[in-house]
């Protein structure tokens, strides 16, 4: 699923970037040069010290999102409405803890160990998707995150896959693949709520109204602000579009697929201007955002609570596994 | 907390369990690289990798992560730290000369030397005529 289109700001960016200023200037040429001509930057090359931080805080927070996002799907497995469904939702989720995996493998590359990344998660000085604070309360849940949030996903995870560094897009490729399925999925369990009875409809009509306001709307964070630091990031590809260009693009996409249904979306002011492109539409509550990022949403403690119940509960069978000889080391690729 | 939507997790007594002591370096075991053979006899091709505490367990992982989807017919699991690399940035050592068609059928241009010979032989043979 989950590209967590918005990355956490870095609180230490100050002495960041002042590290940066003292990198070699010939490597850190080369290293622009390159990322420059389309190459990619592979896990034993030289890069800047800033460049690893950055890249392994925002594919740790991806991977952190991918795990924690099969919780609020996962809620509705034992209730899918049909066989077809329950095989659909499970192959999902089992997708999501997958794309977890092969996300913590590319951060490891990086040379933080899956069990620090983990640590952070649970102890919360590691964010994940702010959109997984909320609850997924009926089934037409269900299919409005299979179809919105991956939908969201997939702009954001298309546009990162052209990045910079070898690893992450590799791993973004395969699951771009993965969540076609995904979105399809859920498109379909949408449509199927969507063209049913008028309780399937007013059920879904309300799942939107939840999920649009605010959770969709912050899906891909506020508007940047243009900074030197902005600029450099996108330079190094390590972002690959602006906020506020992700969203135009998935609005863009989506709205009309939802509008085509007769459901309606919960901003009054949302329509395109024809004249410029642009869609208009109301700010969300930044301020809840900031809020439910730093723990004050309706999950946050449940989801951390199962994470830390899955970790501290199943210790004493991979202790009961351990091989006392065996030693840490950074995969090669 | 408010009480969870999910059943399962009703049922799995959250408040009840031990707070985190946190993972140790190595808890998750360490890593091995895998390898996927999409049909016999073809080569297998590095997937990614899994954290397992032996061979047995790295190719059941593997089996999850990387058979599920697209046709596999075996997977290798090899350990990481067992694989012998070469350092890329020592990739120079693979340079050699720019041109290296003295390494290519392409780089001996038989029929040509022939057709000279054959030409030069019927020139020959016209002026002796």
């Amino acid at each position: 699923m989950y590209g967590n289109a918005y990355i956490e700001p870095d609180s230490e960016l100050a002495a960041k970037m002042a590290a940066s200023r003292e990198e070699d200037p010939e490597k850190l040429a080369e290293f622009e040069a390159r990322i420059a001509r389309g190459e990619k930057i592979e896990p034993d090359d030289w890069m800047p010290a800033e460049y690893r931080r950055q890249l392994l805080r925002m594919i740790e927070q991806h991977a952190h999102s991918e795990i924690i996002g099969a919780l609020p799907e996962g809620t509705w497995i034992t209730r899918a409405p049909t066989l077809r469904r329950k095989l659909a939702l499970i192959a999902k989720v089992q997708d999501e803890v997958g794309h977890g995996h092969l996300l913590y493998s590319a951060a490891e590359t990086l040379g933080k160990s899956r069990e620090a990344m983990i640590n952070d998660l649970i102890s919360g000085k590691s964010k994940y998707s702010n959109i997984f604070n909320y609850p997924a309360k009926t089934w037409a849940d269900i299919a409005v995150i299979g179809f919105l949030v991956d939908a969201g996903a997939i702009v954001n995870q298309l546009a990162n896959a052209k990045g910079s560094y070898g690893p992450y897009c590799r791993a973004l490729e395969r699951i771009c693949y993965e969540e076609s399925f995904h979105l399809k999925q859920g498109y379909d369990a949408f449509v199927a709520l969507a063209v049913g009875t008028p309780v399937q409809r007013e059920m879904l009509q309300d799942a939107l109204n939840r999920w649009w306001f605010p959770p969709m709307m912050h899906f891909f964070g506020p508007p940047d602000t243009i900074s030197v630091h902005t600029e450099k990031l996108m330079r190094w590809k390590v972002k690959m579009a602006s906020n506020e260009e992700m969203r135009q693009d998935f609005i863009e996409q989506y709205v009309p697929k939802i509008w085509e249904l007769g459901m309606t979306l919960p901003d009054p002011a949302l329509r395109k201007d024809e004249a410029t492109g642009v869609w208009e539409y109301t700010q969300p509550d930044w301020d809840e955002f900031f809020r439910v990022i730093n723990g004050d949403g309706l999950c946050n403690k449940e989801r951390l609570a199962v994470r830390r119940y899955a970790e501290e509960n199943g210790r004493w069978v991979r202790e009961a596994l351990m091989n006392p000889i065996q030693k840490r080391m950074v995969p090669y690729a | 907390m408010t009480e969870s939507l999910d059943p399962r997790i009703r049922r799995a007594d959250l408040e009840a369990s031990p707070a985190s002591s946190g993972l140790k370096q190595n808890e998750h075991w360490e890593t091995y690289a895998i390898f996927h053979q999409d049909k016999r006899g073809a080569a297998h091709e590095f997937v990614g990798i899994v954290h397992a505490p032996d061979p047995e367990l790295a190719l059941v992982f593997a089996k999850e992560q990387f058979g599920r989807r697209k046709k596999t017919v075996n997977l290798w699991a090899v350990r990481s730290s067992d694989i012998y690399t070469f350092q890329h940035e020592d990739d120079d050592m693979f340079s050699t000369v720019p041109d290296k068609n003295y390494r290519e059928a392409s780089g001996y241009p038989v029929r040509k030397r022939i057709n000279k010979y054959l030409f030069d032989q019927k020139e020959e043979e016209a002026s002796k005529a």
